[in-house]
């Protein structure tokens, strides 16, 4: 039995379409999603996968098609026909692509609306702000200095970023939180207690804004699980707001080149019931009482060491991390001989 | 069926030049086109070959969580190094130096237009990689091939200063090739060839010089900024003393997104010319091809801050460029179904050539497609920066651009050495390079997705086993380029001779005897029929032709919509 050519191609574009629906869903290779903007940035990634599956299938498949089928057999000399164009089938695969981008630009477009890309907070550009920061000078000075921290988290403040959801627009988040990125950590300071910490803790199912700064070089904070990302750049601030919704532990990662050590500047965010968040909280003002005389020291007059050393500590490096902090640390022109030292200082811990 | 006659009636060169290069021309400041056009394609396959052992010694490091191959400053010194020399010192002076072999024979030229000038574009190019490459040695640039402030103005004043020389040598390199190509064939063509008759490497490259002639002095105006900041102390970007980080990246991706296309689109006309002949079917679409080059570089200016989508940009930032971004991909698409459309129906040829040109449509397609994905701003929030942009960048420049440089070296090789290449090692190379290819680089695309960032030395354990098959990948690739290496040179000195025209193609090089006289034409050719005009019932070369001149006013068969009865008429 012969089948039409036409019905041939009909089923092929639907095994083609099949497909690729079932492959959109079942791609499998997002991680989990922590929180409803990951949701729905998964949502846009389910659609452009189905929509990819189906375009590479049709043009791998008309490659592979082509080589068997159209492939010149021993001693045929001759040419192929002399098609030069077909106007009207020229103008179908303009103008589909042209559909699909436009209908994946507005689906992109929403998405970013619903993740709070649009809050008048987060979605302008605030412009540099000119840091006080002379070679020599203490540079984390602000870090531990709670009276120097933000005081409130007005509606005038500007950061641009991913803000609140449409729904929340203008209302405060109910946790802020203060971001500062460093070769090679993160330092997360909780304006309302006064809380250092080198490790993000956050209550489930409530609003975080991250006020993200950056002190020395470009960083960029990235939460895999969140599939949010916001670059941290001195001298203008930037803001993340999310909700996260599991209760885990999620990584931190740094994703733009900081440095040597820009792989290892990873750090954890735990997301807590409400009454394991205010615990660790009254630990950490606990804690904090007991170095509030390290604190009073001007830090103008201790060494680099020295000045580092609470954070070193509540982050829970090792003594050979230390090291490696406090020498990089100690000037931001890391010079040759300095990383030769610490490369030393690394080669026994691996 | 050629595409040339050589008619009495063209002018003849009017003194006498030696017939044949010597192989000590090809090591002097030689202006002749072909010449340049070689030390362009050698010089940039052996900083391909250094970048090559860069990316290996980085995959190897990746090999394992730990640091422990190299150490993390020096796999940043790689990273930069690899990423600079491919871009700079392979990908684009190969475009330019199958440009300058290609271009004035296409046309029908004696030279280029400026040959002084072109001979002088191409010795900026040893000096500056020579030195970028030797900085490994002394004190190498480690702050990326994008060398954002301020990392780049902390992290070693001579490496960075090293790689600012070199790209701003590089970089005007670059400008005095496009005005000679621009100028080649906007003035040098044959009389009897009008703008839509040219070949359509022709059109790409007249796009390329387009785009570097309108970014590459944005990116020299940057870096030269960016050199006060570092050795005069001045804070343009430097944010302590009040300056704007993000300026700098507006600057460089102002250039460097443009200069991605500046990569592609060479190649993108180089298979445009292999696909028909090896297909033996006329370009489907001249004008369709032609005119989405112009689009594209066009388009390519206004995208750049989709690489800063996470940066300091606005949401009406992030979703203009989002939009124009995704546009691109409508003459891209365009392009790629035009290709599809050619082979399909026609007698195709499965040789080297054929292979890397069908392989470079079959793998730029997924770069292409999860170009598309990264454009959408709430994605790319996710995976920027992460491996997930590795594998889309390496599909774009590794399955694109170096599989049509491949393929258009198998192609005219036996043009520019009068010899035919081994197949077997040619198909050889070819799989080994498809493998290696999607080995290395598919799994890339999960790994950003499940959380790994790219420029790090040392990673999260959890990634090791996808790791360990990019390796794998890697080192298939680094093996793959031996056979390449046998067979080049093998060929160029004992190949099969391979006559004037093997492929029996229809453009205007074919024309001339292989290798080209030294002023390319004995008499200048006169066209007689498109460049594509395969399978018209247009005899072949070598047999009777007569009255030629008629052949294209009356187009052979009914199925020809009238304006594309000729390819580019």
């Amino acid at each position: 039995m012969k089948i039409p050519s036409n019905i041939l191609t009909l089923l092929a574009g639907i095994a083609l379409t099949l497909i690729s629906l079932w492959y959109g869903k079942n791609h499998g290779l997002l991680p989990p999603a922590a929180s409803n903007e990951a949701d729905l940035v998964d949502g846009l990634f389910d659609a452009m996968m189905t929509v990819s599956m189906g375009i590479f299938l049709l043009v791998q498949g008309v490659l592979v098609f082509s080589v068997i089928r159209f492939r010149r057999r021993q001693g045929d000399n001759t040419d192929g026909p002399p098609i030069h164009g077909n106007i009207p089938l020229e103008i179908v695969w303009t103008a589909i692509p042209a559909v699909i981008v436009l209908v994946i630009g507005v689906y992109s477009f929403d998405i970013y609306k619903q993740m709070g890309g649009f809050d008048p907070q987060a979605a302008n550009d605030p412009g540099v702000t000119q840091i006080a920061m002379l070679p020599g000078e203490e540079l984390a000075t602000p870090l531990i200095d709670a009276s120097k921290a933000k005081p409130a988290h007005n509606h005038v403040h500007l950061a641009v970023g991913i803000g609140a959801f449409p729904e929340d627009e203008g209302k405060m988040a109910d946790v802020n939180v203060d971001v500062m990125g460093l070769q090679y950590a993160w330092i997360f300071t909780y304006p309302d207690s006064g809380i250092t910490s080198g490790e993000l803790h956050v209550p489930v199912n409530q609003e975080v804004q991250l006020n993200i700064k950056a002190q020395d070089v470009l960083h960029a904070f990235w939460l895999p699980d969140l599939r949010l990302k916001q670059d941290a750049i001195p001298g203008r601030d930037v803001e993340l707001r999310f909700a996260p919704r599991k209760v885990g532990e999620y990584p931190v990662v740094c994703a733009e080149l900081c440095g040597p050590y820009h792989g290892a500047m990873n750090t954890k965010m735990f997301v807590e019931s409400e009454e394991d968040f205010s615990n660790w909280i009254q630990e950490q003002i606990a804690a904090i009482d007991d170095s509030t005389q390290t604190v009073a020291v001007n830090s103008a007059d201790r060494t680099d060491g020295d000045f580092l050393k609470p954070f070193v500590e509540e982050m829970g490096i090792s003594d050979v991390d230390r090291t490696v902090l406090q020498q990089l640390h100690s000037h931001p022109a890391v010079s040759s001989d300095r990383t030769a030292q610490v490369v030393n200082a690394l080669s026994p811990a691996a | 069926m050629t595409q040339a006659e050589m008619q009495a009636s063209a002018t003849q060169s009017s003194y006498s030049v030696p017939s044949t290069r010597k192989w000590r021309d090809y090591f002097s400041f030689n202006s002749d086109h072909k010449v340049i056009g070689i030390q362009y394609l050698v010089t940039s396959f052996f900083f391909y070959l250094i970048g090559g052992v860069f990316a290996t010694a980085m995959r190897t490091e990746l090999a394992t969580p730990e640091s422990d191959f190299v150490n993390p400053e020096m796999y940043n010194n790689l990273l930069t190094l690899h990423g600079t020399i491919m871009i700079f010192l392979w990908i684009i002076p190969a475009g330019s130096g199958l440009a300058n072999y290609l271009i004035p024979l296409m046309i029908g030229a004696r030279d280029m237009a400026f040959p002084k000038l072109n001979a002088l574009a191409f010795w900026m190019i040893p000096p500056a990689g020579l030195v970028l490459a030797g900085s490994l040695l002394i004190d190498a640039p480690q702050a990326g091939w994008t060398s954002y402030p301020p990392l780049s103005l902390v992290s070693g004043k001579v490496g960075e200063g090293i790689w600012i020389f070199s790209l701003l040598v590089l970089g005007t390199s670059s400008i005095l090739g496009a005005i000679n190509f621009l100028v080649t064939i906007l003035k040098m063509r044959v009389p009897s060839m009008g703008l839509n008759d040219m070949p359509l490497f022709c059109w790409s490259m007249l796009s390329a010089s387009g785009l570097i002639l309108i970014g590459t002095p944005v990116l020299a105006g940057a870096l030269i900024l960016l050199a006060f900041d570092l050795l005069a102390g001045t804070a343009f970007f430097n944010p302590t003393g009040g300056g704007d980080p993000i300026v700098y990246q507006h600057m460089f991706w102002f250039y460097s997104h443009p200069a991605v296309y500046i990569m592609i689109l060479p190649l993108f006309g180089a298979l445009s010319e292999i696909l028909p002949v090896h297909a033996r079917k006329p370009i489907f679409g001249y004008r369709a091809i032609a005119y989405s080059s112009v689009a594209i570089s066009f388009i390519g200016l206004i995208v750049w801050a989709h690489h800063m989508f996470t940066s300091g940009t606005p949401a009406w930032l992030r979703m203009f460029f989002m939009i124009f971004t995704m546009i691109i991909a409508v003459p891209t698409g365009i392009k790629i179904f035009g290709w599809l459309a050619t082979v399909w129906g026609g007698k195709i040829a499965l040789n080297s050539a054929m292979l890397f040109g069908l392989g470079m449509i079959s793998v730029f397609v997924i770069g292409g497609i999860s170009g598309v994905m990264v454009a959408a701003v709430p994605f790319d929030i996710h995976v920027h920066d992460t491996y997930f942009i590795v594998a889309h960048l390496h599909y774009v420049l590794f399955g694109g651009s170096v599989f049509g440089i491949y393929g258009a070296l198998y192609h005219w090789f036996p043009k520019m050495t009068g010899r035919m290449m081994n197949e077997r090692l040619g198909i050889l190379h070819f799989v080994l390079t498809y493998m290696g290819m999607n080995l290395t680089f598919m799994p890339m695309h999960e790994l950003g997705l499940i959380g790994m960032n790219r420029r790090i030395a040392v990673y999260n354990p959890e990634f090791q086993p996808l790791n360990i098959l990019c390796t794998i990948g890697a080192f298939t690739l680094a093996i793959s380029t031996i056979p390449f290496l046998i067979n080049a040179g093998w060929s160029w000195i004992a190949g099969k001779p391979a006559g004037d025209n093997p492929w029996r193609g229809l453009t205007f090089e074919w024309q001339t005897s292989s290798p080209p006289p030294i002023e390319n034409f004995d008499l200048l050719p006169v066209l007689n029929y498109g460049p594509y005009d395969y399978g018209s019932g247009i005899r072949f070369p070598g047999e009777e032709i007569e009255d030629e001149e008629t052949n294209m006013e009356a187009p052979p068969g009914g199925f020809m919509p009238p304006s594309e009865s000729r390819a580019g008429s």
